[in-house]
Protein backbone atom coordinates (compact mmCIF):
# COMPACT_ATOMS: atom_id res chain seq x y z
CA UNK A 1 0.00 0.00 0.00
CA UNK A 2 2.78 2.27 0.56
CA UNK A 3 4.46 1.40 -2.66
CA UNK A 4 1.14 3.00 -4.20
CA UNK A 5 1.07 6.39 -1.70
CA UNK A 6 4.82 6.45 -2.17
CA UNK A 7 4.03 6.63 -6.55
CA UNK A 8 0.88 8.98 -6.02
CA UNK A 9 2.63 11.36 -3.12
CA UNK A 10 6.33 11.08 -4.94
CA UNK A 11 5.55 13.96 -7.58
CA UNK A 12 4.45 17.04 -5.02
CA UNK A 13 6.68 17.02 -2.98
CA UNK A 14 10.05 15.41 -3.81
CA UNK A 15 10.39 15.14 -7.43
CA UNK A 16 7.65 17.99 -8.20
CA UNK A 17 7.46 18.24 -12.45
CA UNK A 18 7.96 21.95 -12.27
CA UNK A 19 9.78 22.75 -9.07
CA UNK A 20 12.64 19.64 -10.09
CA UNK A 21 12.47 18.40 -13.24
CA UNK A 22 11.72 22.11 -14.78
CA UNK A 23 8.72 20.69 -17.32
CA UNK A 24 6.09 22.43 -18.23
CA UNK A 25 6.85 25.83 -17.20
CA UNK A 26 5.17 27.16 -20.51
CA UNK A 27 1.97 26.85 -19.39
CA UNK A 28 2.86 27.73 -15.49
CA UNK A 29 3.81 31.37 -17.08
CA UNK A 30 0.84 32.00 -19.72
CA UNK A 31 -2.61 30.67 -17.08
CA UNK A 32 -1.87 31.74 -13.95
CA UNK A 33 -2.90 35.58 -13.77
CA UNK A 34 -6.27 33.84 -12.12
CA UNK A 35 -6.54 31.69 -10.26
CA UNK A 36 -9.93 30.09 -11.61
CA UNK A 37 -8.30 29.33 -14.86
CA UNK A 38 -5.84 27.91 -13.00
CA UNK A 39 -8.26 25.36 -11.44
CA UNK A 40 -9.47 24.37 -14.74
CA UNK A 41 -6.01 24.28 -16.09
CA UNK A 42 -4.79 22.03 -13.44
CA UNK A 43 -7.76 19.39 -14.02
CA UNK A 44 -7.60 19.46 -17.66
CA UNK A 45 -3.87 18.63 -17.05
CA UNK A 46 -4.25 16.00 -14.65
CA UNK A 47 -7.33 14.05 -16.42
CA UNK A 48 -4.99 14.01 -19.30
CA UNK A 49 -1.80 13.07 -18.04
CA UNK A 50 -3.79 10.28 -15.79
CA UNK A 51 -5.53 8.88 -18.46
CA UNK A 52 -2.76 8.73 -21.35
CA UNK A 53 -0.47 6.87 -19.43
CA UNK A 54 -3.23 4.31 -18.57
CA UNK A 55 -3.99 4.19 -21.87
CA UNK A 56 -0.43 4.10 -23.18
CA UNK A 57 0.60 1.39 -20.33
CA UNK A 58 -2.59 -0.53 -21.64
CA UNK A 59 -0.96 -1.27 -24.85
CA UNK A 60 2.94 -0.97 -23.99
CA UNK A 61 3.42 -4.70 -24.70
CA UNK A 62 1.73 -4.59 -28.67
CA UNK A 63 3.44 -0.99 -29.17
CA UNK A 64 6.18 -1.21 -31.67
CA UNK A 65 9.21 0.45 -30.15
CA UNK A 66 9.72 1.77 -33.74
CA UNK A 67 6.72 4.28 -33.16
CA UNK A 68 5.57 4.49 -30.05
CA UNK A 69 6.01 8.26 -29.45
CA UNK A 70 3.84 8.55 -32.68
CA UNK A 71 1.80 6.04 -30.99
CA UNK A 72 1.81 7.92 -27.95
CA UNK A 73 1.46 11.23 -29.21
CA UNK A 74 -1.85 9.82 -30.75
CA UNK A 75 -3.22 9.00 -27.64
CA UNK A 76 -2.06 12.06 -26.05
CA UNK A 77 -3.60 14.75 -28.47
CA UNK A 78 -7.09 12.58 -28.71
CA UNK A 79 -7.28 12.93 -25.36
CA UNK A 80 -6.59 16.56 -25.20
CA UNK A 81 -8.85 17.42 -27.92
CA UNK A 82 -11.53 15.68 -25.94
CA UNK A 83 -10.66 17.68 -22.97
CA UNK A 84 -10.76 20.61 -25.34
CA UNK A 85 -13.92 19.77 -26.66
CA UNK A 86 -15.74 19.15 -23.06
CA UNK A 87 -14.61 22.36 -21.88
CA UNK A 88 -15.80 24.24 -25.01
CA UNK A 89 -19.15 22.82 -24.04
CA UNK A 90 -19.36 22.83 -20.51
CA UNK A 91 -17.29 26.07 -19.16
CA UNK A 92 -17.04 27.86 -22.73
CA UNK A 93 -16.00 31.63 -20.71
CA UNK A 94 -12.64 29.75 -19.12
CA UNK A 95 -11.85 27.77 -22.69
CA UNK A 96 -11.65 31.41 -23.95
CA UNK A 97 -9.81 32.54 -21.55
CA UNK A 98 -7.68 29.30 -21.69
CA UNK A 99 -7.76 29.62 -25.56
CA UNK A 100 -4.59 28.02 -27.26
CA UNK A 101 -3.11 26.59 -24.06
CA UNK A 102 -5.12 23.27 -23.37
CA UNK A 103 -4.75 22.40 -26.90
CA UNK A 104 -0.82 23.26 -25.71
CA UNK A 105 -1.17 20.27 -23.25
CA UNK A 106 -0.12 17.75 -25.77
CA UNK A 107 2.99 19.62 -26.46
CA UNK A 108 3.20 19.72 -22.09
CA UNK A 109 6.53 17.85 -21.77
CA UNK A 110 5.36 16.28 -18.19
CA UNK A 111 2.62 14.63 -20.46
CA UNK A 112 5.17 12.69 -22.83
CA UNK A 113 7.95 12.57 -20.13
CA UNK A 114 5.85 10.83 -17.83
CA UNK A 115 4.08 8.07 -20.90
CA UNK A 116 8.18 7.87 -21.57
CA UNK A 117 9.83 7.60 -18.50
CA UNK A 118 6.68 5.14 -16.55
CA UNK A 119 3.67 4.44 -18.33
CA UNK A 120 6.06 2.35 -20.86
CA UNK A 121 7.31 -0.30 -18.16
CA UNK A 122 4.37 -0.38 -15.87
CA UNK A 123 1.10 -1.70 -15.86
CA UNK A 124 -1.96 0.94 -16.53
CA UNK A 125 -3.06 0.94 -12.51
CA UNK A 126 -0.05 2.00 -11.39
CA UNK A 127 0.55 4.34 -14.09
CA UNK A 128 -2.62 6.09 -14.19
CA UNK A 129 -1.69 6.90 -10.17
CA UNK A 130 1.89 8.03 -11.15
CA UNK A 131 -0.39 10.55 -14.20
CA UNK A 132 -1.96 11.71 -11.13
CA UNK A 133 0.65 12.29 -8.77
CA UNK A 134 2.68 14.07 -11.03
CA UNK A 135 -0.81 15.74 -12.17
CA UNK A 136 -0.94 17.11 -8.58
CA UNK A 137 2.74 18.16 -8.59
CA UNK A 138 1.58 20.35 -11.14
CA UNK A 139 -1.52 21.59 -10.29
CA UNK A 140 0.19 22.61 -6.46
CA UNK A 141 2.72 24.92 -8.09
CA UNK A 142 0.26 26.19 -10.49
CA UNK A 143 -2.22 26.84 -7.63
CA UNK A 144 0.35 28.43 -5.67
CA UNK A 145 1.33 30.88 -8.35
CA UNK A 146 -2.39 31.66 -9.29
CA UNK A 147 -3.23 33.14 -6.12
CA UNK A 148 -0.41 34.84 -5.16
CA UNK A 149 -0.50 36.46 -8.64
CA UNK A 150 -4.35 37.45 -8.79
CA UNK A 151 -4.22 38.56 -5.12
CA UNK A 152 -0.94 40.62 -5.52
CA UNK A 153 -2.41 41.80 -8.91
CA UNK A 154 -6.59 42.28 -8.49
CA UNK A 155 -6.94 41.95 -4.83
CA UNK A 156 -9.08 39.40 -5.27
CA UNK A 157 -8.91 35.47 -4.66
CA UNK A 158 -11.33 33.66 -7.18
CA UNK A 159 -13.07 36.98 -7.61
CA UNK A 160 -14.15 37.55 -4.09
CA UNK A 161 -12.02 40.60 -2.69
CA UNK A 162 -9.39 40.22 -0.11
CA UNK A 163 -7.89 43.69 -0.27
CA UNK A 164 -9.89 46.83 -1.45
CA UNK A 165 -8.70 48.55 -4.00
CA UNK A 166 -8.27 51.84 -4.38
CA UNK A 167 -10.50 52.19 -7.02
CA UNK A 168 -13.09 51.41 -5.31
CA UNK A 169 -12.66 53.19 -2.16
CA UNK A 170 -10.21 50.61 -0.26
CA UNK A 171 -6.57 51.01 0.32
CA UNK A 172 -4.60 48.43 -2.43
CA UNK A 173 -2.95 49.84 -5.11
CA UNK A 174 -3.13 46.81 -7.77
CA UNK A 175 0.42 45.30 -8.65
CA UNK A 176 0.13 44.87 -12.53
CA UNK A 177 3.68 43.37 -12.36
CA UNK A 178 2.22 40.32 -10.94
CA UNK A 179 -0.29 40.07 -13.91
CA UNK A 180 2.26 39.90 -16.37
CA UNK A 181 3.88 36.57 -17.26
CA UNK A 182 7.75 37.39 -15.89
CA UNK A 183 6.85 37.06 -12.05
CA UNK A 184 5.43 33.12 -12.73
CA UNK A 185 9.72 32.65 -12.99
CA UNK A 186 10.55 34.84 -9.78
CA UNK A 187 7.87 33.21 -8.20
CA UNK A 188 8.71 29.73 -9.35
CA UNK A 189 12.17 30.49 -8.35
CA UNK A 190 11.57 30.90 -4.61
CA UNK A 191 9.57 28.07 -4.65
CA UNK A 192 12.20 25.64 -5.77
CA UNK A 193 14.80 27.81 -2.98
CA UNK A 194 11.84 27.00 -0.22
CA UNK A 195 11.64 23.48 -1.20
CA UNK A 196 15.61 22.64 -1.31
CA UNK A 197 15.73 24.17 1.42
CA UNK A 198 13.43 21.91 2.97
CA UNK A 199 14.22 18.75 0.89
CA UNK A 200 18.36 18.78 0.76
CA UNK A 201 18.91 16.18 -1.42
CA UNK A 202 16.60 18.29 -4.28
CA UNK A 203 20.50 20.30 -4.51
CA UNK A 204 22.32 19.50 -7.21
CA UNK A 205 26.24 19.32 -7.62
CA UNK A 206 27.08 22.63 -9.10
CA UNK A 207 28.58 21.81 -12.35
CA UNK A 208 31.45 24.83 -12.22
CA UNK A 209 33.30 25.60 -8.71
CA UNK A 210 35.15 28.84 -8.52
CA UNK A 211 38.91 28.47 -8.47
CA UNK A 212 40.83 30.52 -5.94
CA UNK A 213 43.83 32.28 -7.44
CA UNK A 214 45.17 34.81 -4.94
CA UNK A 215 48.64 33.12 -3.35
CA UNK A 216 48.47 34.98 -0.08
CA UNK A 217 45.29 32.75 0.74
CA UNK A 218 45.99 29.18 -1.09
CA UNK A 219 49.74 28.73 -1.46
CA UNK A 220 48.88 25.92 -3.75
CA UNK A 221 49.63 26.68 -7.54
CA UNK A 222 46.57 27.67 -9.68
CA UNK A 223 44.30 24.36 -10.39
CA UNK A 224 45.21 22.76 -13.72
CA UNK A 225 41.77 21.94 -16.47
CA UNK A 226 42.20 18.07 -14.99
CA UNK A 227 42.51 18.68 -11.45
CA UNK A 228 39.54 21.07 -12.04
CA UNK A 229 37.92 18.49 -13.40
CA UNK A 230 38.39 15.73 -10.39
CA UNK A 231 37.49 18.12 -7.69
CA UNK B 1 -0.39 -18.44 -29.01
CA UNK B 2 3.21 -17.89 -30.70
CA UNK B 3 4.63 -14.56 -29.34
CA UNK B 4 3.86 -11.32 -30.92
CA UNK B 5 6.99 -10.32 -32.86
CA UNK B 6 5.92 -6.00 -31.92
CA UNK B 7 7.94 -4.90 -34.15
CA UNK B 8 7.33 -6.36 -37.27
CA UNK B 9 6.11 -4.49 -40.03
CA UNK B 10 2.85 -6.48 -40.02
CA UNK B 11 2.06 -5.42 -36.23
CA UNK B 12 3.69 -1.49 -36.83
CA UNK B 13 1.03 -1.17 -39.75
CA UNK B 14 -1.84 -2.78 -37.77
CA UNK B 15 -1.34 -1.31 -34.42
CA UNK B 16 -0.73 2.32 -36.35
CA UNK B 17 -3.67 2.12 -38.51
CA UNK B 18 -5.87 0.67 -35.77
CA UNK B 19 -5.20 3.40 -32.97
CA UNK B 20 -5.59 5.79 -35.41
CA UNK B 21 -9.04 4.50 -36.57
CA UNK B 22 -9.68 4.01 -33.09
CA UNK B 23 -9.36 7.36 -32.10
CA UNK B 24 -10.53 9.16 -34.90
CA UNK B 25 -13.79 7.17 -34.67
CA UNK B 26 -13.88 8.41 -30.15
CA UNK B 27 -13.31 11.65 -31.03
CA UNK B 28 -15.62 12.54 -33.95
CA UNK B 29 -18.45 10.90 -31.69
CA UNK B 30 -17.65 12.90 -28.58
CA UNK B 31 -17.39 16.36 -31.24
CA UNK B 32 -20.36 15.68 -32.84
CA UNK B 33 -22.14 14.72 -29.34
CA UNK B 34 -21.18 18.22 -27.72
CA UNK B 35 -21.54 20.26 -31.18
CA UNK B 36 -25.42 21.35 -30.12
CA UNK B 37 -24.05 22.56 -26.71
CA UNK B 38 -20.74 24.16 -27.97
CA UNK B 39 -23.18 25.71 -30.53
CA UNK B 40 -25.34 27.20 -27.88
CA UNK B 41 -22.76 28.60 -25.87
CA UNK B 42 -21.76 31.14 -29.15
CA UNK B 43 -24.61 31.98 -29.47
CA UNK B 44 -25.56 32.40 -25.88
CA UNK B 45 -21.69 34.67 -26.01
CA UNK B 46 -22.64 36.30 -28.98
CA UNK B 47 -25.70 37.36 -27.10
CA UNK B 48 -23.78 38.96 -23.99
CA UNK B 49 -21.64 40.95 -26.18
CA UNK B 50 -24.72 42.24 -28.22
CA UNK B 51 -26.62 42.88 -24.18
CA UNK B 52 -23.46 44.37 -23.20
CA UNK B 53 -22.77 46.55 -26.12
CA UNK B 54 -25.93 48.89 -24.85
CA UNK B 55 -25.08 48.26 -21.13
CA UNK B 56 -28.23 46.33 -21.07
CA UNK B 57 -27.27 43.62 -18.55
CA UNK B 58 -27.14 45.70 -15.48
CA UNK B 59 -30.85 47.49 -16.40
CA UNK B 60 -32.16 43.77 -17.50
CA UNK B 61 -30.37 41.86 -14.22
CA UNK B 62 -29.58 39.17 -16.99
CA UNK B 63 -28.63 38.45 -20.99
CA UNK B 64 -32.21 36.31 -21.46
CA UNK B 65 -33.86 39.19 -19.83
CA UNK B 66 -32.78 42.26 -22.08
CA UNK B 67 -32.59 39.45 -25.10
CA UNK B 68 -36.33 38.78 -24.49
CA UNK B 69 -37.13 42.57 -24.62
CA UNK B 70 -34.68 42.78 -27.66
CA UNK B 71 -36.23 42.05 -31.14
CA UNK B 72 -34.17 41.05 -34.02
CA UNK B 73 -34.50 42.46 -37.33
CA UNK B 74 -32.89 42.39 -40.89
CA UNK B 75 -33.04 45.41 -42.72
CA UNK B 76 -32.00 46.26 -46.14
CA UNK B 77 -29.13 48.82 -45.98
CA UNK B 78 -29.59 50.12 -49.27
CA UNK B 79 -33.34 51.15 -48.99
CA UNK B 80 -33.23 51.36 -44.96
CA UNK B 81 -36.13 49.77 -44.72
CA UNK B 82 -37.05 46.58 -42.96
CA UNK B 83 -37.68 43.21 -44.65
CA UNK B 84 -39.34 40.73 -44.31
CA UNK B 85 -36.68 37.48 -43.85
CA UNK B 86 -36.08 35.19 -40.76
CA UNK B 87 -32.98 36.92 -38.84
CA UNK B 88 -32.49 33.29 -37.51
CA UNK B 89 -31.19 31.93 -40.61
CA UNK B 90 -28.57 34.96 -41.61
CA UNK B 91 -24.75 34.73 -41.58
CA UNK B 92 -22.71 37.85 -42.02
CA UNK B 93 -19.85 35.23 -43.88
CA UNK B 94 -22.77 33.69 -45.58
CA UNK B 95 -24.11 37.03 -47.09
CA UNK B 96 -20.78 38.05 -47.62
CA UNK B 97 -20.42 35.07 -50.47
CA UNK B 98 -23.72 34.89 -52.16
CA UNK B 99 -24.14 36.43 -55.31
CA UNK B 100 -26.53 39.53 -55.34
CA UNK B 101 -26.21 39.52 -51.54
CA UNK B 102 -23.44 42.29 -51.74
CA UNK B 103 -21.47 44.84 -53.17
CA UNK B 104 -18.01 45.80 -54.16
CA UNK B 105 -17.12 49.07 -52.74
CA UNK B 106 -15.08 51.18 -54.41
CA UNK B 107 -11.79 53.01 -53.10
CA UNK B 108 -13.47 56.39 -52.93
CA UNK B 109 -16.51 54.69 -51.20
CA UNK B 110 -14.64 51.69 -49.28
CA UNK B 111 -13.88 54.39 -45.74
CA UNK B 112 -13.45 51.39 -43.38
CA UNK B 113 -11.46 49.44 -45.64
CA UNK B 114 -14.33 46.08 -45.89
CA UNK B 115 -14.16 45.54 -49.53
CA UNK B 116 -17.45 44.08 -49.78
CA UNK B 117 -20.98 45.84 -48.03
CA UNK B 118 -23.83 43.15 -47.21
CA UNK B 119 -27.26 44.25 -48.72
CA UNK B 120 -29.24 42.98 -45.80
CA UNK B 121 -28.20 43.55 -42.22
CA UNK B 122 -28.88 41.78 -38.87
CA UNK B 123 -30.08 44.51 -36.20
CA UNK B 124 -31.49 44.56 -32.84
CA UNK B 125 -33.87 47.13 -31.03
CA UNK B 126 -34.79 47.24 -27.76
CA UNK B 127 -38.07 48.13 -26.57
CA UNK B 128 -39.03 50.30 -23.88
CA UNK B 129 -42.59 51.35 -23.19
CA UNK B 130 -43.47 50.08 -27.18
CA UNK B 131 -40.66 52.84 -28.05
CA UNK B 132 -37.58 52.32 -29.11
CA UNK B 133 -34.77 52.68 -26.46
CA UNK B 134 -31.57 51.58 -28.05
CA UNK B 135 -30.69 50.34 -31.65
CA UNK B 136 -27.98 48.02 -31.75
CA UNK B 137 -25.97 48.08 -34.97
CA UNK B 138 -23.19 45.45 -36.32
CA UNK B 139 -20.26 47.39 -37.64
CA UNK B 140 -17.09 46.26 -38.85
CA UNK B 141 -13.90 47.82 -40.27
CA UNK B 142 -10.24 47.44 -40.66
CA UNK B 143 -7.95 47.80 -37.74
CA UNK B 144 -4.14 47.24 -37.66
CA UNK B 145 -3.91 43.38 -38.38
CA UNK B 146 -7.43 42.46 -39.62
CA UNK B 147 -11.37 43.58 -39.52
CA UNK B 148 -12.62 44.75 -35.78
CA UNK B 149 -16.15 43.13 -35.80
CA UNK B 150 -18.60 44.66 -33.10
CA UNK B 151 -21.62 46.25 -32.05
CA UNK B 152 -22.25 50.29 -31.95
CA UNK B 153 -25.50 50.65 -29.57
CA UNK B 154 -27.10 54.21 -30.02
CA UNK B 155 -29.94 55.35 -28.04
CA UNK B 156 -33.88 56.62 -29.03
CA UNK B 157 -32.52 59.89 -30.21
CA UNK B 158 -30.67 58.02 -32.92
CA UNK B 159 -27.48 60.16 -32.12
CA UNK B 160 -26.45 59.70 -28.30
CA UNK B 161 -24.19 56.28 -28.21
CA UNK B 162 -24.73 53.86 -25.86
CA UNK B 163 -21.78 52.00 -26.09
CA UNK B 164 -19.80 49.76 -28.75
CA UNK B 165 -18.25 46.61 -28.05
CA UNK B 166 -16.19 44.42 -30.42
CA UNK B 167 -16.73 40.17 -30.59
CA UNK B 168 -13.75 39.83 -32.76
CA UNK B 169 -10.61 41.69 -33.80
CA UNK B 170 -6.65 40.26 -34.58
CA UNK B 171 -5.43 43.86 -32.71
CA UNK B 172 -1.98 43.81 -30.27
CA UNK B 173 -2.46 42.65 -26.74
CA UNK B 174 -2.11 45.77 -25.02
CA UNK B 175 -2.33 48.07 -27.54
CA UNK B 176 -4.71 47.49 -30.27
CA UNK B 177 -6.46 44.59 -28.19
CA UNK B 178 -7.23 47.54 -25.62
CA UNK B 179 -10.54 48.51 -27.64
CA UNK B 180 -11.79 45.63 -25.12
CA UNK B 181 -10.67 48.02 -22.19
CA UNK B 182 -13.66 48.57 -19.98
CA UNK B 183 -12.12 52.14 -19.32
CA UNK B 184 -11.91 52.98 -22.75
CA UNK B 185 -15.50 51.43 -23.73
CA UNK B 186 -17.17 53.42 -20.81
CA UNK B 187 -15.83 56.45 -22.76
CA UNK B 188 -18.11 56.46 -25.67
CA UNK B 189 -21.64 56.24 -23.43
CA UNK B 190 -23.15 59.66 -24.15
CA UNK B 191 -21.26 60.74 -26.61
CA UNK B 192 -22.98 61.98 -29.73
CA UNK B 193 -22.56 60.63 -33.46
CA UNK B 194 -24.33 63.40 -36.05
CA UNK B 195 -23.25 67.21 -36.26
CA UNK B 196 -26.20 69.75 -36.36
CA UNK B 197 -25.56 69.80 -39.87
CA UNK B 198 -25.93 65.70 -40.16
CA UNK B 199 -22.87 65.20 -40.50
CA UNK B 200 -20.76 62.27 -38.37
CA UNK B 201 -17.95 63.48 -36.35
CA UNK B 202 -17.87 60.60 -34.00
CA UNK B 203 -13.63 59.80 -33.94
CA UNK B 204 -11.13 58.63 -31.69
CA UNK B 205 -8.25 61.17 -31.55
CA UNK B 206 -4.78 61.21 -30.85
CA UNK B 207 -4.44 61.85 -27.59
CA UNK B 208 -7.09 62.69 -24.66
CA UNK B 209 -10.03 65.20 -25.11
CA UNK B 210 -10.01 68.45 -23.28
CA UNK B 211 -13.29 68.61 -21.30
CA UNK B 212 -13.29 72.50 -22.97
CA UNK B 213 -12.75 70.88 -26.13
CA UNK B 214 -15.53 72.44 -28.72
CA UNK B 215 -15.61 68.49 -29.79
CA UNK B 216 -16.09 67.55 -26.63
CA UNK B 217 -19.29 65.34 -27.34
CA UNK B 218 -18.23 64.00 -30.66
CA UNK B 219 -13.88 62.98 -29.55
CA UNK B 220 -12.92 59.63 -27.68
CA UNK B 221 -9.59 59.58 -26.21
CA UNK B 222 -6.68 57.73 -28.28
CA UNK B 223 -5.01 54.93 -27.22
CA UNK B 224 -1.56 55.23 -26.98
CA UNK B 225 0.50 52.88 -29.30
CA UNK B 226 -2.72 52.19 -31.15
CA UNK B 227 -2.69 54.64 -33.72
CA UNK B 228 -3.71 52.45 -36.56
CA UNK B 229 -6.32 50.60 -34.27
CA UNK B 230 -8.23 53.93 -33.60
CA UNK B 231 -8.13 55.13 -36.84
CA UNK B 232 -9.39 52.13 -38.02
CA UNK B 233 -12.67 52.29 -34.92
CA UNK B 234 -12.99 55.87 -36.75
CA UNK B 235 -13.52 54.71 -39.92
CA UNK B 236 -16.07 51.94 -39.03
CA UNK B 237 -17.64 54.53 -37.42
CA UNK B 238 -17.59 57.15 -40.37
CA UNK B 239 -18.88 54.20 -42.80
CA UNK B 240 -21.13 52.65 -40.99
CA UNK B 241 -23.24 55.93 -39.81
CA UNK B 242 -22.98 57.43 -42.99
CA UNK B 243 -24.88 56.98 -45.99
CA UNK B 244 -23.29 53.98 -47.42
CA UNK B 245 -24.03 52.07 -43.76
CA UNK B 246 -27.28 53.01 -41.42
CA UNK B 247 -28.15 56.32 -42.48
CA UNK B 248 -30.86 55.85 -44.55
CA UNK B 249 -32.66 53.50 -42.21
CA UNK B 250 -31.93 55.64 -39.02
CA UNK B 251 -33.45 58.51 -40.81
CA UNK B 252 -36.47 56.05 -41.81
CA UNK B 253 -37.09 55.27 -38.33
CA UNK B 254 -37.45 58.74 -37.52
CA UNK B 255 -40.51 59.11 -40.03
CA UNK B 256 -41.91 55.45 -39.60
CA UNK B 257 -43.13 54.05 -36.13
CA UNK B 258 -41.67 50.32 -35.95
Amino acid sequence: MSKYSEILFRPVFKENPIALQMLGICSALAVTSKLYPTLIMCVALTVTVSLSNFFISMIRNITPSNIRIIVQMTIISSLVILVDQALKAYDYETSKTLSVFVGLIITNCIVMGRAEAFAMQNPPGVSFLDGFGNGLGYSVILIILGTIRELFGTGTILEYEIFPLVQNGGWYVPNNFFLLPPVSFILIGLIIWALRAWQKDQIEEPEFKMSQNSPEIVPNPPPTPSSKAAS
Amino acid sequence: MPKLNKDSTLNITFVGIGLCLLCSAIISFIAIQLRPVQENNIVLDMQKKIVSSAGLEEVYGSVENAMSNIKTLIIDLDEGEIVDISPDSYELAKELREDGKYKFLSAEEDVASIKKREKYSKIYIEYKDDKINTLILPVRGYGLWGILYGYLAIEGDFNTVAGLEFYEHKETPGLGAEIDNPKWKALWKGKKIYQDNGEVSLKVIKGSVLETSNNFSYEIDGLSGATLTCNGVSNLIAYWMGNDGFLNFINNLQKIDV
